[in-house]
């Protein structure tokens, strides 16, 4: 990194969008590859701009898909690359990740979700989470932040980068189209003045010293001959994945210690789970939260670790029951009433949380 | 056992995967070695990166001496693409058939072309998908049987072959090379694909070859009738030679471009 773009640190009231820039400018990303498609446009409009001053570089592709596989390239060629998407543009850079999943490849996807199926809404959803963790021919083997904030957008834009080169695997922040274009404080810093380490890239390809002559050449494939040549390569990625995952997970509880109603949500959803624990305590009612900030992998020990003496689990989400059946997944065996307040594409408030809450509960 | 004559190879090819995979008759070998010479003149073992694509090019994955990424279908180019534009220092091949090229990845090779992407890009034209079993291609031949046109392409329901190198000649800017080889001319087809990753190191713009080749296999010819395809059938559609070169002045006069594009 030639100039550092964040000295000390800087408050800003700014949108989303410009605050996941300054989170990889931050994380020293080299290359945005992109496509325009709303909610996550001016993500490249920030990054153009900001180009020339940092030395970074850009191209707009002519799809999703070549988005995707330009990433790939860049990733490949050992730089911090990245790219951002949305919608019917996360369903054709499954393609591209489903590559790097298969060659371990530290992708940066920043997913800013619109309303779906289809051409959906350009505003706002939490229907992506489906395609994010698990999208693509293989096994989910990704690593998906969920934020809820715009600190948080800093903080994981820079901790994907760190997460990816680390433990090579395609990594995402999960946001929406509300985080996007909404605008709030927020604390931009350089990582490094706070005692982040930035991960070391590596090339896979173009080495030095000629190949075949001062070192064998770097074969790089994704397809195999015989099921017992791709069952050895998916075996060993899902086990190295399953020894990664308690160093990765993070989640977030609130008033859980003598919680009888566990309130789960991830996202922005998740700050409206949160205020109404306060509420529905106002009126009695044990109420706790559980927030999990990896989707992928998901914190399941430690859901599962608090559900002991709770009667009931509520998931509140903007999609129908994306997250309510990984936490049904997760909870299998615990015979805990799960009831889901399920609202795809649309804004959840803590009043309507804590209103349905007390009528689904007969509180 | 000893072995006294060795066949020549170009220095680039790996001897460790050879004898390669391709089936007996295939224009592969041909292509690539044409490809190694070219590889071995310009002396850029040390900096080439090969991308093979998906369908029977993908067997090349460990063929070369190279560093090498085998890509999805269609997706070579975009890969190096992404490649190039962080390590401009290295010269990147995209080795790929004509559906790959003309069809599923067909946006790519357009846009990438349009942008001057320095890119080299290489395309083995044999009528048909080859590694699926056969079926149409975009280039398959007017009347030619293949497993999805059996009673032969219909170019009124299927449309006509494509012209990949007169498509891309027509909207690739000043500085890109386009030309169509043969493997029945290995010598001009070497030239052809030199000249191509010439035009990259030098910065000049797009380079794209197509060679004709021929699979015996699916085309179900001996070597008499596979021979006659590519230098009779194949040649009279697909007319030989280059379409662009970077060096041609053409002061004060509009650039001719025929309805279909081909070059008269």
């Amino acid at each position: 990194m030639d100039i550092k773009p964040i000295q000390d640190e800087k408050r800003a009231f700014m949108t989303g969008n410009e605050v996941i820039v300054w989170g990889a400018l931050a994380a020293g990303a080299d290359i945005m590859y992109g496509y325009p498609i709303t909610p996550q446009n001016e993500i490249m409009h920030y990054w153009t701009r900001l180009v020339p001053k940092y030395k970074k570089d850009f191209l707009q592709t002519e799809d999703e898909i070549s988005a995707g596989f330009t990433t790939v390239g860049g990733v490949l060629a050992g730089k911090r690359a990245f790219t951002a998407t949305a919608g019917p543009g996360n369903v054709l850079m499954q393609e591209a990740l489903s590559m790097a999943e298969m060659m371990r490849l530290p992708t940066v996807v920043i997913v800013t979700q619109r309303g779906g199926p289809s051409t959906g809404t350009v505003i706002y959803s939490q229907q992506e989470v489906n395609l994010t963790c698990f999208g693509g021919n293989g096994e989910g083997l990704r690593i998906v932040y969920s934020t809820s904030s715009h600190q948080e957008l800093f903080n994981y834009t820079i901790k994907a980068f760190n997460t990816a080169w680390k433990y090579r695997f395609p990594t995402f922040v999960l946001s929406d189209g509300y985080q996007s274009k909404m605008r709030e404080p927020v604390t931009i810093y350089d990582p490094e003045e706070k005692g982040i380490t930035i991960e070391p890239t590596e090339s896979l390809l173009g080495l030095p010293g000629t190949p075949g002559v001062e070192r064998d050449p770097a074969h790089l494939r994704n397809t195999y001959n015989l099921e017992d040549e791709l069952y050895n390569v998916v075996k060993s990625s899902v086990k190295e994945y399953n020894s990664i995952i308690s160093k990765i997970v993070e989640y977030d509880t609130y008033a859980v210690e003598d919680a009888k109603v566990l309130i789960i949500a991830h996202g922005v959803v998740s700050r409206a789970a949160k205020a109404a624990i306060s509420s529905l305590r106002e009126k009695g009612i044990k109420a706790g939260y559980f927030r999990p900030i990896t989707l992928r992998p998901f914190p399941d020990e430690a859901l599962r670790s608090l559900v002991d003496n709770v009667d009931h689990i509520v998931v509140a989400e903007s999609a129908y029951g994306q997250l309510e059946n990984i936490v049904k997944n997760n909870l299998y065996g615990f015979n805990i009433p799960i009831i889901g307040y399920l609202r795809p594409g649309m804004g959840i408030t803590p009043e309507e949380i804590t209103d349905f809450v007390k009528a689904e509960l007969s509180l | 056992m000893e072995v006294t004559a060795q066949p020549q190879m170009p220095k680039v090819w790996r001897a460790e995967t050879k004898p390669h995979k391709f089936c007996p008759g295939c224009g592969h070998g041909i292509v690539l070695k044409a490809l190694g010479k070219a590889i071995d003149e310009l002396n850029i073992q040390h900096n080439t990166i090969f991308g093979c694509d998906i369908g029977c090019s993908l067997l090349t994955w460990d063929f070369f001496n190279l560093d090498t990424i085998q890509t999805h279908h269609g997706r070579t180019i975009p890969v190096l693409v992404g490649i190039k534009r962080v390590r401009p220092e290295l010269v990147v091949v995209s080795y790929m058939g004509d559906g790959g090229a003309y069809a599923i990845g067909a946006q790519h090779l357009v846009s990438s072309a349009n942008r001057n992407e320095l890119v080299t890009v290489i395309v083995v034209n044999n009528t048909q998908y080859a590694m699926t079993g056969g079926q149409m291609a975009p280039t398959t031949l007017p009347g030619q049987k293949t497993e999805t046109s059996p009673y032969g392409r219909d170019i009124k329901l299927t449309g006509k072959p494509m012209l990949g190198p007169e498509l891309v000649a027509s909207i690739a800017p000043e500085g890109a090379y386009v030309a169509r080889g043969t493997v029945s001319n290995v010598m001009q087809l070497k030239n052809f694909i030199k000249k191509g990753l010439e035009n990259q190191i030098k910065g000049n713009g797009f380079s794209f070859i197509e060679a004709l080749s021929a699979c015996p296999t699916n085309w179900r010819t001996n070597a008499a009738e596979t021979w006659s395809f590519i230098e009779n059938e194949m040649s009279e559609y697909f007319p030989i030679g280059e379409l662009r070169t970077p060096d041609e002045k053409k002061v004060g006069e509009k650039r001719k471009v025929t309805s279909n594009g081909a070059k008269h």
